[in-house]
């Protein structure tokens, strides 16, 4: 099968010297829901930037459904569609006249134009804004009027980049439904988010990038099953004693007089803790993932061994986003 | 969903033109929205040239290459008002498309590079025309128009509007910021302009300066299209088309190899 997207040792080093991106090699299957993560300037964008066109390679090729970016750049942009993470549309125009305008770009005739655009603002929540000028949209709005337009000639390819930044809760769901409906009718998505839970919970591969290279590149589930750690909060109805937080067979800190966290590792598990627990008395009220899974895989790949740790409540990704 | 696989060449057309033809309906409506800023204004100014300068300095002036001196400075006017037109609405309009960055929702479409310049020229052209025929209506009231060769006329308004809409489109290219749409108008074209003979006939001008005056591009656009209306100019009519002409060519050409290598639009 034809990939969706193949990318070959690709490279970027910009004007001023940095090193964007040191010689990528991704391949992303047809059909796939597909995770692409990494730190703040690890090269996502500019990756998605030059497979988008807006970003001039050094070296490398791009290959979208098979077709080189170099020497068939028309067929390869037919297939594409890109939700940038910054905000580019124009602000004196409708919003209707935003998709229309796209589609015609990529040679859909005004009117079946204007009926797709229907489709998808109704879809996206945005039908009743149609006739409105873009700045008068709110930021979540603008996030679904890109969405609307990356979607307005039909890509088989859709690159979403940190979409759902700054969005409110509610309507990040309803996004992540309509961009799950797209790729269960076949569109292959590929997403860069810093709310790696989502990543976790929508996609099936993933590819961490990080200082311009893929160090990570494998399926969801196996990437998880490489932790072989994990952190807990447990909430206590009884305090643990200072001398049963030293021998504990688990590493344990308190947190205060009512919290602790333990971590367990490959082949520990919860039953057994609680047992130890019990046997001193001690009553668990609640507990909590002390870090979302993915974003204790995703700090393991990315921080330098020598990184202090993150500061206590302050979950990971945010420090990282 | 799915793109088809193989595009056939009048598929290929078809979308090209769709294209283009989005461009430009696009560039049309953005002028014509703004109506006040950018229809308005000319017809404006150029009725206030016609007044002082034809009305009450014109008839002291008396006639100069045989016509009185409304008839000789109406054509130099208009295109004065097509120049600036043409040139102003791409370099305005492509360089608010990068400064708003929506100028990627072209970048990222299968469109090329020649259909993007053809696109906006096309807007620069219709507002340019737009205008001249705005200040054609207005001249109407201080002089009886009478045209010599309407083809000349149609063509060499038709051509100069293409030359500095495309000249527009290549400064947009490399401004990075709001000044840098204004030097060129502000610093080069306007003296161009004044100094095209649009007010006076080279022949007035000492050898010396007539001989620096063929230099600027401009005099030959003034002068093809004065020659067009009175029947009449300074330089041979011939010569003037193959400069439009080649001064097309080298801004196209120009244009096209920046818009393939990406200068000013991408990183």
């Amino acid at each position: 099968m034809t990939a969706a997207l193949r990318l070959t040792n690709l490279q970027k080093t910009y004007r001023n010297g940095h090193r964007a991106l040191d010689g990528v090699d991704l391949e992303v299957a047809a059909g796939d829901f597909f995770a692409l993560l990494g730190p703040n300037g690890a090269g996502k964008s500019t990756l998605i930037g030059i497979v988008s066109s807006l970003v001039n390679k050094s070296a490398g090729r791009v290959e979208v459904f098979g077709h080189d970016l170099d020497r068939e750049p028309e067929a390869a942009k037919r297939c594409l569609g890109v939700v940038p993470q910054e905000f580019n549309c124009n602000n004196f125009e409708k919003v209707i006249d935003v998709v229309i305008t796209q589609a015609g770009y990529y040679g859909v005739p005004a009117a079946q134009a204007r009926a797709q655009a229907e489709v998808y603002l109704r879809q996206l929540g945005l039908w009743e804004k149609h006739q409105t000028q873009v700045r008068e949209l709110s930021g979540g709005m603008r996030r679904r009027l890109m969405i609307a337009r990356a979607l307005a000639h039909q890509p088989r390819l859709l690159i979403l980049d940190e979409p759902t930044a700054g969005v409110d809760i509610e309507i990040r769901r309803s996004m992540w439904r309509f961009v799950e409906e797209l790729n269960a009718q076949g569109v292959t998505i590929i997403l860069t988010t810093h709310y790696l839970e989502e990543a976790e919970a929508l996609c099936r591969n993933i590819a961490i990038i990080d200082r311009g290279a893929i160090v990570e590149h494998a399926p969801m589930r196996t990437l998880l099953a490489k932790l072989n750690r994990e952190t807990f909060v447990l909430y206590l109805q009884t305090p643990l004693a200072a001398e049963a937080l030293r021998e504990s067979p688990y590493p344990m800190r308190a947190l205060d007089a009512e919290a602790v966290e333990v971590e367990l590792r490959e082949g520990d598990d919860l039953n057994t803790l609680f047992r130890w627990l019990d046997a001193r008395q001690v009553r668990v009220r609640s507990l909590r993932n002390k870090a979302n899974r993915l974003e204790q895989l995703f700090l393991d790949l990315t921080q330098p061994a020598t990184a202090p740790p993150t500061a206590p409540g302050v979950p990971a990704a945010q420090a990282h986003a | 969903m799915s793109a088809p696989a193989a595009e056939s060449t009048g598929a290929r057309w078809r979308r090209y033109w769709t294209a283009f033809n989005t461009i430009a309906t696009r560039e049309t409506r953005r002028y014509l929205r703004i109506w006040l800023q950018t229809l308005v204004p000319p017809a404006i100014t150029m009725t206030l040239y016609f007044v002082i300068f034809g009305s009450l300095i014109g008839e002291r002036i008396g006639p100069v290459a045989g016509f009185d001196y409304m008839a000789y400075i109406v054509p130099g006017l208009i295109m004065m008002s097509v120049i600036t037109n043409a040139y102003t609405n791409v370099v305005s309009s492509f360089f608010g498309a990068k400064f708003q960055r929506f100028v990627e929702e072209l970048l990222v479409a299968p469109v090329p590079g020649w259909i993007i310049l053809a696109g906006f020229v096309a807007g620069g052209v219709g507002r340019a025309l737009l205008v001249g025929l705005l200040v054609t209506g207005v001249s109407l009231f201080f002089w009886d128009v009478s045209i010599a060769h309407p083809w000349i006329v149609a063509s060499v308004v038709l051509l100069t509007a293409i030359l500095f809409s495309l000249g527009g489109f290549l400064n947009a290219i490399f401004a990075r910021k709001f000044d840098d749409i204004s030097i060129v108008p502000t610093f080069v074209l306007t003296p161009l302009t004044y100094l095209g003979g649009v007010f006076y006939s080279i022949d007035m001008l000492p050898a010396f300066w007539q001989q620096v005056s063929l230099a600027n591009p401009v005099l030959y656009m003034v002068n093809a299209f004065r020659y067009g209306f009175l029947g009449t100019a300074d330089i041979p009519i011939a010569i003037a088309y193959g400069i439009i002409g080649l001064v097309i060519v080298l801004l196209t050409g120009i244009a096209l190899v920046l818009l393939e290598r990406g200068t000013g639009i991408r990183t």
